[in-house]
């Protein structure tokens, strides 16, 4: 039996209650998959990326979500938000917390959707993210049925973010999970989504999700992906974005976790004053590999996108960024700017970069770099030379290095994550732009 | 409080300090001075522990303690603090995380708990008042896009806020407009005190208007030649150095 029949092998004892159009997507979805096979170093999306761990696998699919606990309140972000929790794939109401939502905003999982039949969510699923983006998107296809519905009626905007919690159990047979999370933002509407990928240290699961995000003229969204996962967690990702006149997307792509992360992020801006802007930023160590796939599609005239993605690498450690921006023939006075910088804390961790501008029309401003280095010992001396201790001094370095991606990310909660992982515990946030200011209110009161 | 002898350092098999002595008392302000390459900055690079420089005989104590065999953080912490010739940038690190940090980790090496928020406000923006310094400065990164003058001032903003045992300054006059230097002496004078010593390395006189010292030694050829008071500066000044070493040789 080949790789691709074994994954779908454990299709056929599910969910024989779909609705007829939800039957038809994953027949699709499993065709494809089973056409295309799992990608091999030969393709050039693929190249620096062996997926072999994955396809040689052996996942079952879950079917509770009970979680430890303890583990889940140590693990959680603290944030004050909706929150919606998957275990392994499973929704669990118990860990989930959607009271309250304002009028106008559905947050529900992608379950009860499906059974509700909601045509409108059968209209959007699968809109951005077809079955022949890669042989990953389509398995998802082939299994989602579970995930996240966000709908926001036009105007209406999110008072506290939106958080998607994915958990990670270890113990017994691995597990597989193919989450979709689809974002539908209405007109001038606002909303913060978290995604979150956690769970217990020890786990070896593959999580694939696909996620799609529509905005309608002029609205905002933020979009956080926080992927913590154990050393042994296998993370394929993809991000689908749509975004119509005057919209604003931007992207916080914060990996930490994992030993296999691959994660692909395409947005479409289709009409004039539409903005993008991607904020990367990736630290791994021990023999973890993160594969950053990121594309722009400059599509309609005076379209705007910034990109900075950031990579520290320690020990062994692989990074891959690959970042293409494309602006359309005639697609006239466009701003495209992108960056990636990365700093390799060990001379055995290794970096693939390869930034590309494709662009066909002539009435641009673009701009695109590259760097690596490593932290610069002039400035852990004069540091050391104040007191400050050498591990700290590298920490205040490194996170230094991640400052311009930091000081965007606006939840405390996401920040202190990342910067406790790259540096350790530090006095307080290190990025926050108003240290003074908040120094100074305390003083007043 | 410090004691050097018979100090001997290479770099890079080069001899470049050949049996140094020097003796700083609490209270005290010493100048060294001597002509470009004498060694200076070797010296205070050394005490402050700068990788590249091998001290192939002598002893360097701070308060009694073997200062080579101090981690460089220790010595800081322990009061003993340079000010750079050349203040180099480090971007992305805010000055006030700096200045937190370093105050925070001699605290801790003290057995002192952190400083609270309004306590090290009320600390940073008196001494960034004394020094001419805007608060704008705090937040920016440490030296970058200063000024030659701003940077000299950040080093002493960090003396101010440290406040060392023995502060050694390298060259901190380089680079000052008159008004600069005013503001730059009065902060080092106000660090002044019966159980604090400034170590002060120049080749210009003029700097010891601002701040008088007590000792002055010339440095060439790798030794302290000569020693006296502040009026030696003067004779210096008037003279070069060249009757030193001649002296000395003699
Ligand atoms: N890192 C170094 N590598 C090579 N030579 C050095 C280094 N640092 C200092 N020197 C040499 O040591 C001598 C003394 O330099 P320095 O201490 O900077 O003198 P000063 O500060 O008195 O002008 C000079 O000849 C200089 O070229
Ligand atoms: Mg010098």
């Amino acid at each position: 039996m080949s790789a691709p029949e074994r994954f779908l092998e454990r299709l056929t004892a599910r969910r024989a209650e779909d609705p007829s159009w939800v039957a038809a997507r994953r027949q699709a979805g499993a065709a494809r998959f089973e056409a295309l096979g799992f990608p091999t170093r030969r393709d050039e999306e693929w190249k620096y990326t062996d997926v072999r761990r994955i396809a040689e696998g052996d996942f079952a699919l879950a079917t509770d979500a009970g979680y430890d606990a303890e583990g889940f309140e140590v693990q959680r972000l603290e944030l004050d938000a909706y929150r919606l929790v998957l275990v392994d794939g499973v929704f669990s109401a118990e860990l989930s917390r959607l009271e309250g939502l304002p009028a106008g905003v559905v947050v529900e999982p992608l379950s009860q959707a499906l059974a509700d039949n909601h045509e409108a969510v059968g209209g959007s699923l699968g809109r951005l993210a077809g079955v022949d983006f890669s042989p990953f998107t389509a398995l998802n296809t082939a299994f989602a049925d579970e995930g996240v519905v966000v709908r926001l009626s036009p105007g209406t905007v999110v008072d506290k973010p939106i958080y998607v919690l994915m958990l990670s159990r270890a113990g017994g047979q691995p597990v597989m999970s193919h989450p979709r999370v689809l974002i539908e933002a209405g007109a001038r509407s606002e909303a913060t989504v978290v995604e979150h990928y956690t769970g217990e240290p020890e786990a070896a699961n593959f999580t694939n999700v696909v996620t799609e995000v529509l905005l309608e003229r002029s609205a905002i969204v933020d979009h956080y992906k926080l992927q913590e996962t154990g050393s042994s967690d296998m993370h394929v990702a993809s991000i689908h974005v749509e975004q119509a006149r005057d919209s604003r997307f931007a992207s916080f792509n914060l990996h930490l976790g994992g030993a296999l992360v691959r994660n692909d992020l395409v947005a479409d801006l289709n009409a004039e004053g539409a903005e993008t802007t991607y904020n990367g930023l990736f630290f791994v160590q021990g023999r973890q590999h993160v594969d950053n796939h990121t594309l722009v599609n400059h599509n309609a005239p005076r379209t705007f996108s910034n990109e900075n993605y950031k990579g520290i690498l320690d020990e062994r450690s692989h990074g891959v960024f690959n970042g293409k921006v494309f602006v359309k023939k005639d697609a006239q006075q466009i701003e495209a700017y992108q960056n990636n910088a990365n700093l390799l804390l060990s001379d055995r961790a290794e970096i693939d970069t390869k930034p590309e501008l494709v662009i066909y029309a002539d009435d641009v401003k673009c701009s695109h770099g590259a760097t690596t280095g490593q932290l610069d010992e002039e400035a852990v001396y004069a540091l050391r030379t104040r007191g400050i201790d050498e591990p700290m001094a590298r920490a205040l370095l490194t996170l230094a290095f991640a400052g311009e991606v930091m000081e965007r990310v606006k939840l405390n909660a996401v920040a202190e994550r990342v910067e406790r992982a790259v540096a350790g515990r530090l006095p307080e946030r290190f990025n926050l732009a108003d240290l003074v200011e908040t120094a100074e209110a305390v003083q007043e009161s | 409080m410090l004691e050097v002898k018979d100090l001997h350092v290479t770099v890079e098999d080069k001899a470049i300090l050949k049996g140094l002595n020097l003796t700083v008392n609490a209270g005290e302000v010493h100048a060294i001075m001597g002509p470009n390459g004498a060694g200076k900055s070797t010296l205070s690079a050394v005490i402050a522990g700068k990788d590249g420089y091998e001290v192939t005989q002598g002893t360097i104590l701070f308060e009694g303690q073997d200062v080579l065999e101090m981690e460089i953080e220790e010595r800081a912490r322990a009061g003993l603090l340079l000010g750079f010739q050349y203040p180099i940038e480090i971007p992305g690190v805010k000055n006030i995380y700096l200045l937190k940090a370093a105050l925070n980790a001699a605290r801790a090496a003290r057995g002192e708990g952190e400083i609270p928020a309004p306590e090290f406000m009320k600390l940073v923006r008196e001494k960034s008042a004394q020094m001419k310094m805007d608060t704008s400065f705090l937040q920016r990164a440490v030296n970058e896009g200063f000024s030659g003058g701003e940077k000299k001032r950040n080093e002493i903003l960090q003396m101010l806020v440290l406040q060392p045992k023995l502060a050694m300054l390298d060259e901190i006059d380089s680079g000052l407009d008159i008004d600069a230097m005013k503001v730059v002496a009065e902060g080092v004078n106000s660090l002044r005190s019966a159980d604090r010593a400034i170590l002060m390395v120049t080749h210009y006189q003029r700097l010891l208007n601002h701040i008088e010292p007590d000792r002055v030694h010339v440095l060439v050829d790798g030794r302290i030649a000569k020693s006296g008071d502040k009026d030696l500066a003067l004779e210096l000044e008037a003279r070069g150095y060249d009757w030193v070493l001649e002296e000395s040789v003699a």
